[in-house]
């Protein structure tokens, strides 16, 4: 064990003098070493959202479909026909800058215990992640790694990763991210919750052995990354994909059969976070005996066992008579399963080695009396005046055709079958929207009804305007899911930022934030959870702000799915809300200047909220073909992806006061594109009025070319040569 | 009529098997645990996808020596059949009742993805439905799925028409690269010498149900279920 500093014992734990004197006042002396180390964790950025607390309370949470929001493992929303789903994303960057594969795999893993401690059993995976420029070798070498690592954690676990996105920018260059959603499905009366009640309780600790990795890895993601980080890679957890299946199916197993009365999965900060916060929910108290724990190597300290973050461990709440029960279910599956302590009445969180009490700290002190901090915010020069600028460079480029060609290409719109044909997305036999699509969609167990499911953030428009962007980030999950026929129902994020203590980060923070929740608010999509990663820096430079949203839906007859491919010759395309002279942070402006810049695109929460409803009732109804959701690249690139994904083309042809520039790459946002049958059009066109939507006719599918006309100006190409471009540039781009 | 799907640690795909068994034919399979050293007379069994031990080691190198493989290799012997898909198909290899091994890919990369298979051959109550040549749709989901035999052995598959199927292009033509995996001679399964094992790198149960996209691996269901004595 490290020698206390006698002067700032308080430092080598990351807390400040300040929160050292609380701790003080609170515990009424000194804390000794390990207590120190407790606080130190629990009071982290990390596990006790001291910076973003605050602003996390404005989210609107609660909605008819909420069983369950912020505060347990995962939320947890309703589908009908007895059904529920409990779905949590959650950020593993500092990990995955340092060690990719184990990064990014350890954060799938973190996902879904989260999401079986709830009592549902995992049914499909999704990931945002984040790269630098993907012409360096090391932007290559983290890729590689991370997308390994998700594969090698999910293929092997056997929870098919449906869905996910990629962004490529150079302020990702130090510090990707790597955001993992788990979604999972219960009976909506079986939500099972973290809390230690039932005074004489056992506390059960199962799973894996604890070692040595992973000490302290909360605090070290609390921190930001420098080129010395080689030496941190002890603090990254190693994953075991198979130890996870074996407790997954355990864990399931001892839910079913009602022996268990709290469960708790072991994330951040190890036991520390799950005992005290298992405790802290309950009121209760919660006492460990240390020398039970299930040792890897035998001689480590109690700060160890306490801060180790070993994965597939969880931690049980258990009635004394039930314990052997369990140990048999374990013990079928090879698994360990030991009782390590007892559920008291007296509130505090107790730590005892062979008898004799080591830390002892109510435990509310170590999760409700987490300081909390309303940064000073300024808005950055920046934000003013980057949307001042000349974006005319579209326009300039003038041949459009080669333009597309090149946006299809890029390293933001390619295909990302590359990366997802490493993973299987298919096990489990519900996937019936594979990734490729807005959204995965997924049929579920004896019911007609699908869920849809979406992650999405926009990094560059919250950088340019965050709170437009948070809105906007919002918005796009929403028609993802909208486009499929599904009703948006609520939704989780990982909120990505750099330092909180920097005003100008803290002003993005809360900007982006506000956006967000009044978007979920318009919507009707409240926030079931989430969860918080700042601190994202490398060398002193921030990341773009990303407040990645996963967004949950409900579809109610599968049969009525709709899809982006377009479907047949002769269908008509028609295109649903406003195009405006919007180039502002569009991939086409950047793709020609390398410049992130002008005014991010406007919306109207209200339209997208009918056009939401517009499309759930005209899936419903059999009106749609297929639909697609206009965004990054524009009208172009998503009528360019609708015919790849089919092999038909198209005669598009249509005029507007737009400039063509605009009209075919600006990225106009509340935009969905549609094919229909003729037979459909005038039960189409009523249903839009009804709904208030804009809708402009634009041509028909058919034929091996696409061609695209605006004011004249023409974009033509075969569809072939484009899906070619579009379909090989990524595996090219990314080979090492 | 029994059927047992097999259950070792790590095997994921043994619910999509069941589910899939009984989608297409009705027939309620058991799941068996792989400490298991007492089965019935099982007419069909199933060594289903996953991960089995983790496969840290070799794939299939510690299922070989689960307790259940013996009444396996038992059932084999007394006729039932035997449908072992990927890490099942890799457990068979490693167990010896089918020949060859599975390698890493050739990209080294794990790969899920749609690719298409040739039929090679009709004679056996796998692929009775099929027609010969007959090309079908059916995903793969696998790192290691590089089929390799020795040459005595391939000859002697290819003089038993024991070579189930085979990576095709889309057009149906068989070549160097039309197996994604770089399966020696584009294999993607075998049969053994009685024809009542199948052992495929390729998932018939994930393309069985028109919702999930197609239904080229249904027939592969109905005529085990026909070989059953069942009605196809």
């Amino acid at each position: 064990m490290a020698e206390s500093n006698l002067a700032q014992p308080f430092k080598e734990h990351n807390l400040t003098e300040a929160e050292y004197q609380k701790i003080l006042t609170l515990m009424g002396r000194e804390p000794n070493y390990l207590e120190l180390a407790l606080f130190g964790v629990m009071w982290s950025e990390h596990c006790g959202y001291k910076n973003s607390k605050a602003q996390l309370k404005k989210f609107p949470t609660t909605g008819p479909q909420v069983l369950q929001g912020p505060g347990e493992n995962a939320g947890v929303v309703d589908l009908g026909d007895g059904l529920a789903c409990a779905f949590k994303m959650e950020s593993h960057n500092h990990p995955s800058a340092i060690e990719p594969f184990q990064g990014a795999a350890t954060g799938v893993g973190g996902i879904i215990r989260d999401i079986f401690a709830m009592g549902a059993r995992p049914i499909a995976s999704l990931d945002s992640l984040r790269f630098g420029d993907l012409s360096q070798t090391k932007t290559r070498h983290l890729l590689d790694g991370v997308v390994d690592g998700i594969g090698g954690y999910g293929n092997c676990i056997g929870i098919p990763t449906v869905g996910g996105e990629i962004f490529f920018h150079p302020s990702f260059q130090g510090n990707p991210l790597v955001n993992a959603m788990c979604v999972g499905l219960l009976k909506s009366d079986r939500v099972f919750k973290g809390s230690a009640v039932g005074l004489g309780n056992i506390v059960m600790l199962v799973g894996a052995q604890t070692g040595r990795d992973g000490i302290k890895g909360a605090s070290f993601a609390s921190e930001e990354l420098s080129d010395q980080d080689p030496d941190k890679r002890p603090n990254v957890q190693v994953g075991d994909p198979f130890m996870e299946k074996l407790l997954l199916e355990a864990t399931l197993e001892i839910l079913d059969a009602d022996l268990v009365v709290g469960l708790q999965d072991l994330g951040a900060a190890g036991l520390t976070s799950s005992g005290a916060e298992m405790a802290g929910r309950s009121g209760n108290g919660i006492t460990l005996n240390l020398e039970k724990a299930p040792l890897r190597e035998p001689d480590l300290t109690p700060w160890e066992i306490m801060l180790s973050e070993s994965q597939e461990r969880m931690l049980l709440v258990v009635e004394p008579e039930k314990v052997a029960a369990i140990e048999r279910i374990f013990d079928k599956w090879d698994l360990l399963a030991v009782a390590v302590g007892l559920v008291t009445d007296d509130g505090h969180f107790t730590l005892k080695l062979r008898g004799e009490v080591i830390a002892t700290i109510p435990a509310a002190y170590l999760t409700e009396e987490v300081p909390i901090y309303l940064r000073e915010q300024k808005e950055p020069a920046y934000h003013a005046e980057r949307k001042k600028a000349d974006l005319a460079a579209v326009n300039q480029y003038g041949d459009f055709t080669d333009l597309l060609y090149k946006l299809l290409a890029s390293p933001n719109l390619c295909s990302r079958a590359y990366v997802y044909e490493r993973y299987d997305h298919m096990v489990g036999l519900n996937t019936v929207i594979r990734p490729g699509g807005d959204a995965a969609l997924l049929r579920l167990p004896d019911s007609k009804k699908g869920l849809a499911l979406t992650v999405d953030a926009d990094s560059r428009q919250v950088f340019l305007d965050p709170y437009q962007g948070g809105v906007l980030a919002v918005v796009e999950a929403a028609l993802n899911v909208a486009v499929t026929g599904a009703r948006p129902l609520a939704l989780t994020n990982c909120l990505n930022f750099g330092n909180p203590e920097d005003p100008e980060i803290y002003w993005q923070f809360v900007k982006a934030t506000d956006g967000l929740a009044e978007a979920a608010r318009a919507l009707e999509t409240p926030v079931t959870g989430g969860n918080v990663s700042f601190y994202n820096e490398h060398n002193g430079a921030a990341i773009y702000p990303t407040p990645t949203i996963g967004m949950v839906g409900s579809l109610e007859d599968l049969e009525r799915r709709v899809t982006i491919a377009f479907k047949e010759p002769g269908d008509l395309i028609y295109l649903l809300g406003q195009s405006r002279e919007e180039l502002g942070a569009s991939e086409a402006h950047y793709l020609l200047t390398k410049r992130d810049e002008g005014p991010v695109p406007q919306v109207d929460l209200n339209q997208v909220k009918a056009l939401c409803r517009f499309l759930e009732q005209a899936a419903q109804k059999g009106l749609l073909r297929s639909a697609h959701d206009c965004s990054a690249g524009g009208l172009a690139v998503a009528i360019a992806e609708s015919a790849m994904a089919s092999d038909l083309g198209g005669v598009l042809n249509w005029r507007s006061s737009l400039s063509s520039g605009a009209a075919f790459f600006g990225e106009s946002a509340g935009r969905v594109l549609v094919t229909l049958k003729e037979d459909h059009l005038t039960s189409f066109l009523a249903l839009a009025k009804t709904w208030n939507q804009t809708t402009t006719e634009l041509g028909r599918v058919g034929g091996p070319d696409l061609s695209i006309t605006h004011n004249e100006v023409t974009i033509k190409a075969p569809v072939a040569s484009l899906k070619k471009a579009w379909r090989e540039a990524l595996a090219d781009l990314a080979a090492i | 009529m029994k059927a047992a799907v097999i259950v070792f640690p790590g095997s994921n795909c043994d619910q999509d098997c069941a589910r899939s068994l009984k989608a297409t034919t009705g027939l309620k399979a058991d799941l068996v645990w792989h400490k298991e050293s007492s089965l019935p007379d099982y007419d069909l069994v199933i060594l289903p996808g996953g991960f089995a031990h983790g496969d840290y080691l070799r794939c299939g190198a510690i299922a070989r020596f689960s307790p259940v493989l013996a009444e396996v290799r038992r059932l084999a012997q007394r006729g039932s059949l035997i449908l072992g898909i990927c890490n099942g198909f890799q457990i068979l290899c490693e167990a010896q009742l089918l020949p060859g091994a599975l390698l890493r890919n050739r990209k080294l990369k794990y790969l899920c993805q749609d690719v298409f298979l040739r039929v090679e051959t009709e004679r056996s109550p796998f692929t009775s439905l099929y027609q010969k040549a007959q090309i079908l749709r059916i995903p793969i989901s696998h790192g290691e799925g590089g089929y390799s035999v020795n040459p005595k052995e391939l000859q002697k598959l290819k003089d038993q028409d024991r070579v189930a199927f085979r990576y095709a292009h889309a057009d149906g033509l068989v070549d160097d690269t039309s197996a994604p995996n770089g399966s020696l001679e584009a294999i993607a399964g075998v049969l053994n010498e009685k024809r009542n094992i199948l052992g495929l790198m390729p998932h018939p149960e994930r393309l069985a149900e028109p919702e999930l996209g197609g239904v080229d691996g249904r027939p592969l269901f109905e005529a085990v279920f026909a070989a059953m004595g069942g009605a196809a």
